[in-house]
């Protein structure tokens, strides 16, 4: 059993790679959005703020699964855009729904800094740009860690969805080898699930770190 | 592909037809919630055994069903699960789905209901044993009454979390909306207005509701007059 635990393991690294890169493309993107959805939030300007607003609520108020076929199957007939790939279309799926996610925990990260450090700014004559990036964001920033540690995690349990779209990846592997070996399907889907706990586990730690940055000298 | 428009002859043709799933989609995330609920809570009991080394075992299988993805949970109840020798049985997609989805997330609830317990300062047990007061009593009259309050908008969260984690059931054929309107996409290849309905359909259920979460959450933190406390979020 060992043995084959080990040779079903082999078999599914080779949708490992489209496994890693789409969550580290889709986490990169998600944490771009993230900034520029949550900042926009806070702009002074309503419409920009509207916009953003109308985006986040959209991405979190329904699931990554419709929004992820929404984008395969209706926009490309919809607005005649293609995306290039499917491992394009599930990237933006992904990173679109956890930006929107993540935006909220940017935002929240924002106000909850000390007026007191606004009004400090303020009185030094820093511009809106310097106050931010010297003053509220480093602080902000330490707040955001261990969430954004949390939702690393879920990234990397939302892109087992795009086997859904035809992408090659570590579920798809997992597919492949119990249809041809049913009597070995529960432990070839254990071992589709140690692959992503074994990818999860430095993110694990990583946001346990991002825990004890972000209790770390806090004055409260 | 080429572009095909909006139409809303088939938008109103299948509304009707997709809606019909909605019972499924709502029954689905109600028994998977009731069963994270009870699961939850029998996590928090392993969890606080004496025993070390057991404590360690059930937080890494916590850990384990936490941080991997409930599509593949979901995938291996329904094919896999019948498959284990002596113990295997075979589920029908919606029992397979509401395991896989409640176990899933009972991970986060026992966590919550953790969160709870924590937030009750620690004077209030001193002070209840110190006045001699029964292990039922203390939890029953002081313990609960405060651990519960906070915990219920977090609950009402994972409530939306997991009404948006029930369309992955379609996957292994649960007639939810997603897999109606799947099926009418396949059949009259017109995909856009089905999944626009469907994404409507979330959107109805889970925004207002997410809006009366929101307003709860603030009215807790008022009583209590506490910052607003973050837990992990699940998707």
């Amino acid at each position: 059993m060992f043995d084959t635990g080990v040779n079903i393991l082999t078999y599914l690294s080779q949708g490992a790679w489209t496994t890693i890169s789409i969550f580290l493309t889709a986490t990169f993107f998600s944490f771009v959005m993230a900034f520029i959805a949550g900042l926009s939030r806070l702009a002074k300007n309503p419409l920009i703020r509207g916009f953003t607003t109308v985006y986040v609520e959209i991405f979190r108020g329904t699931s990554l699964i419709v929004q992820l076929f929404w984008l395969y199957y209706a926009v490309p007939m919809l607005f005649n855009i293609d995306l290039g790939s499917n491992w394009w279309v599930g990237v933006v799926a992904i990173a679109l729904n956890y930006g929107a996610y993540m935006s909220e925990v940017v935002r929240s990260s924002i106000l909850s800094i000390d007026k007191g450090q606004t009004e400090a700014s303020i009185a030094l004559n820093l511009s809106r740009f310097q106050r931010m990036r010297h003053i509220i964001l480093p602080q902000a920033l330490r707040l955001m860690l261990p969430e954004f540690g949390n939702y690393s995690i879920q990234i990397l349990k939302g892109t087992a969805l795009v086997s859904l779209i035809g992408l090659t990846d570590i579920l798809y592997y997992g597919d492949i080898y119990r249809s041809s070996n049913l009597s070995e399907g529960p432990l070839a889907y254990l071992m589709v699930l140690v692959m992503y706990f074994i990818i999860a586990l430095p993110l694990i730690w990583l946001s346990k770190q991002g825990e004890k940055m972000s209790r770390r000298g806090v004055a409260s | 592909m080429s572009a095909t428009y909006w139409s809303w002859e088939t938008f109103v043709d299948a509304f009707p037809i997709i809606l019909e799933g909605l019972k499924i989609t709502l029954g689905l995330t109600i028994a998977s919630y009731l069963l994270a609920m009870v699961a939850g809570f029998i996590w928090l009991i392993l969890e606080s055994t004496p025993v070390k080394p057991f404590n360690f075992i059930v937080y890494w299988i916590k850990e384990f069903i936490r941080s991997t993805p409930p599509i593949v949970q979901i995938f291996f109840l329904y094919f896999a699960w019948p498959m284990v020798p002596y113990i295997g049985t075979s589920f029908t997609p919606f029992v397979a789905a509401m395991l896989a989805l409640g176990i899933h997330f009972s991970t986060y609830i026992s966590e919550v209901y953790r969160s709870g317990i924590e937030s009750v300062d620690k004077g209030q047990w001193e002070a209840s044993t110190a006045l001699n007061f029964s292990t039922r009593d203390k939890w029953s009259k002081i313990v609960l009454p405060q651990a519960l309050p906070p915990t219920i908008p977090m609950l009402g969260n994972y409530l939306i979390i997991l009404f948006k984690e029930v369309p992955l059931a379609a996957t292994i054929g649960v007639v939810g909306i997603l897999s109606i309107a799947r099926s009418y996409g396949a059949q009259t290849w017109s995909y856009i207005e089905p999944l626009t309905i469907v994404a409507i359909l979330f959107l109805l259920l889970s925004y207002p509701s997410a809006l009366l979460i929101r307003r709860l959450e603030n009215k807790m933190n008022r009583r209590f007059d506490k910052k607003p406390k973050k837990v992990k979020v699940a998707e």
